[in-house]
């Protein structure tokens, strides 16, 4: 295990009872990166995350996180990292200083650095105007900003972040994410989980996690370059003809509709993509245009998570 | 240090919070008050006044004298006069009355007559109260005026020591004490914890340097400030409504006080391990809080409940302070005397806090 990554793990899993949350998880996260984690609902995110922080002891497998295995040195971990709950935890019936306030004292920050230090994250976060608000009473945006100012405050090295930005709004998330990249650019490694396509697009690698299991791993270049499968759009009249069409054909893997129109994915063992959908369309009387496109995540993320049956179709 | 300044950060967060919180804040000074207010004037075993019905068939001057006699003793008020036995139970089973005084017409003949009963009470024996104090009025003599009256003997002269006016909130409000501390303490700390975990800020909590006893202790420094401000609270109003004494020291007082708080904050920690809502830990608390009244000796005397009722009240720390609290405020105890409870008390925090830091630091598995 190198000291080239902030996160290593072999074989981490979590079950519940009967329910494997995380089955079999490696994982290697480069210090200095985002490193996003994409998946569905139930498909394992948070609890990796908790495992990796110690919240969570793993059923099997070990990890070591900043050079410290876990969860037998959790403890003395925890001043090192920094974390980011994806429901809002701070506390709502105090004010946004006193929010921070807190932390730094929780944190051990050297008392006469406390007003220097909250001064400039209330600057760098926007949040100047709202010191003295409650915090239960501000915005979904402001509520995620006071919250990573405050996973911040005492400069961790690795940042957890479980779903930050799913409850603020377009303009937010693109300011939250300007934010990241200064921290990553700084040096802190950050791992952060998603549902949004286009913030898994952003990190340096990600991993998708599909009920417990990672499915794919890599750059999204990488995992864009290496889908396996042929994509072809298909802008039809009528959308919903063309899925009927060609949904249930053997060689067809998936049908996606993005408003009028069809992202159809063929396995790339299947020759001349493009022919064969437009015959197929053809046969069944549909008027449409077709051309080869390349893949977007979202099709990695459908070719990921489809079964090996609809894979290999 | 780090530790202590932690636990400070805590304690502070919580005290703000609570400044903020005005349901909590004012049940601070609600509850006992109100406590007291009722307990002490509401629950009185003197018994007076109770509502009576006279059937008197004889119609003599003796019977009309005694049957005054019965209305001067304050503890009969004689509402109504009826004819026939049949009549005064009507007037008790419709709940109008709850003695019945029936007096025979051969009651003159009776009187003399050492051998049979001379007057008859019905009592409505379904509250065991009122046919208590109804047998005290067998006593009563009778007899023709113009006779001497039978020597009585009085085998057993009693003395009622620690509180000679028999005032039944003297000893309540020292028990009472007992029941509100446990009542505010265990709840204040179930919810406040269980509080955290449902608003999601335990989760942030726990993924801080700050450890489960950091985080234990400094949120129940605030409760046990709050919890000795009780105890003045409900010594001051005791005093000023009820004239209750505190006869021992007050230090004394404070220092079992001060260890029962305990004994209550780590039964409350313990319930906070166990709900996942406020709402559960408000059930617990009152699952707790029902024992503590029947059983600690607060309302019926400890020595007098079956043995089985007896066990489960030693294990209640209400049981402990109860008996602490009379002790020092009534009978003038110094702790050294009533040290054993003092023990128990100690004990039951030790384990209490145990067990409620082993559950903690698992919570999220």
């Amino acid at each position: 295990m190198g000291p080239d990554y902030a996160i290593e793990a072999r074989g981490l899993s979590k079950h519940f009872g009967d329910i494997r949350a995380v089955h079999e998880l490696d994982l290697s996260v480069p210090r200095g990166q985002i490193y996003g984690f994409l998946g569905p609902n139930g498909s394992g995110k948070s609890t990796t995350i908790r495992m990796l922080c110690g919240l969570l002891t793993p059923t099997e497998g070990d990890a070591t996180v900043l050079g410290t295995p876990i969860p037998g040195s959790a403890r003395r971990l925890k001043p090192r990292i920094g974390y980011m709950t994806q429901k809002f935890s701070l506390f709502g019936d105090l004010t946004v200083h006193e929010n921070l306030q807190f932390i730094a004292e929780i944190y051990s920050v050297p008392k006469n650095e406390h007003g220097a230090r909250i001064d400039e994250l209330l600057e760098k976060y926007d949040l100047v105007a709202q010191r003295r608000q409650m915090a239960a009473t501000m915005s979904g945006g402001q509520k995620q900003r006071l919250a990573l100012a405050c996973a911040v405050l005492h400069h961790p090295e690795l940042l957890l972040l479980d779903e930050p930005t799913s409850a603020v709004d377009p303009q937010s998330r693109r300011d939250f994410w300007a934010n990241l990249f200064r921290l990553a650019e700084a040096g802190t490694t950050i791992l952060v989980s998603t549902h949004y396509m286009d913030e898994a697009e952003r990190c340096h690698r990600l991993a998708i996690l599909d009920r417990g299991v990672k499915v794919a791993d890599g750059t999204p270049h990488d995992l864009q370059a290496t889908t396996g499968m042929h994509i072809v759009e298909v802008e039809a009249e009528d959308p919903y003809a063309a899925q009927a069409a060609l949904h249930d054909l053997a060689w067809v893997a998936s049908v996606t509709q993005l408003g009028v129109r069809l992202r159809v994915l063929v396995p790339e063992h299947h020759g001349e993509p493009v022919q064969r959908v437009e015959a197929a369309l053809a046969g069944a009387g549909v008027a449409a245009r077709t051309r080869l496109s390349s893949a977007t995540l979202e099709d990695v993320f459908v070719a990921v998570t489809m079964d090996a049956a609809e894979r290999s179709a | 240090m780090k530790s202590l300044s932690r636990l400070l950060a805590i304690t502070k967060k919580e005290v703000r919070q609570l400044r903020r919180d005005r349901l909590t804040f004012g049940m601070i000074v609600g509850i006992p008050v109100l406590q007291i207010l009722l307990f002490g004037y509401a629950i009185n075993t003197d018994v007076r006044n109770l509502k009576t019905a006279v059937a008197d068939q004889a119609e003599t001057h003796l019977s009309r004298q005694f049957i005054a006699e019965l209305g001067e003793s304050q503890v009969m008020d004689i509402v109504a006069r009826v004819d026939t036995a049949g009549e005064l139970e009507d007037l008790l089973r419709a709940g109008k009355i709850s003695v019945g005084v029936l007096v025979p017409p051969d009651f003159e003949r009776r009187v003399i007559d050492p051998g049979r009963a001379a007057a008859q009470l019905l009592v409505d024996g379904s509250d065991p109260t009122i046919s208590g104090i109804a047998n005290q009025l067998r006593i009563m003599p009778v007899a023709f005026d113009t006779n001497l009256q039978q020597e009585r003997v009085n085998n057993i002269e009693v003395r009622p020591y620690y509180n000679p006016e028999r005032r039944t909130p003297v000893n309540v409000i020292p028990g009472l004490t007992a029941i509100i501390l446990t009542l505010t303490m265990t709840m204040f700390t179930a919810v406040a914890i269980v509080r955290e975990r449902e608003r999601g800020n335990l989760e942030l909590l726990i993924n801080t340097p700050v450890s489960s006893a950091e985080l234990m202790v400094g949120k129940v420094i605030p409760y046990i400030v709050i919890g000795i401000i009780q105890i003045a609270l409900i010594l001051v109003v005791g005093d000023l409504l009820f004239q209750v004494p505190v006869r021992g020291s007050v230090v004394d007082l404070y220092l079992a006080a001060t260890v029962f708080i305990a004994a209550n904050l780590s039964l409350g920690l313990v319930i906070s391990t166990a709900a996942k809502t406020q709402f559960q830990a408000m059930q617990m608390t009152i699952f707790l809080i029902l024992p503590s009244i029947l059983l600690s000796g607060f309302v019926f005397p400890f020595d007098g409940m079956p043995l089985i009722a007896r066990y489960l009240g030693e294990l209640l720390p209400a049981t402990h302070f109860v008996r602490l609290a009379r002790g020092i405020m009534l009978r003038d105890a110094a702790l050294l005397d009533l040290y054993p409870e003092l023990v128990v008390l100690g004990v039951f925090t030790v384990v209490a806090m145990t067990v409620a830091a082993l559950r903690f630091t698992k919570r999220l598995d």
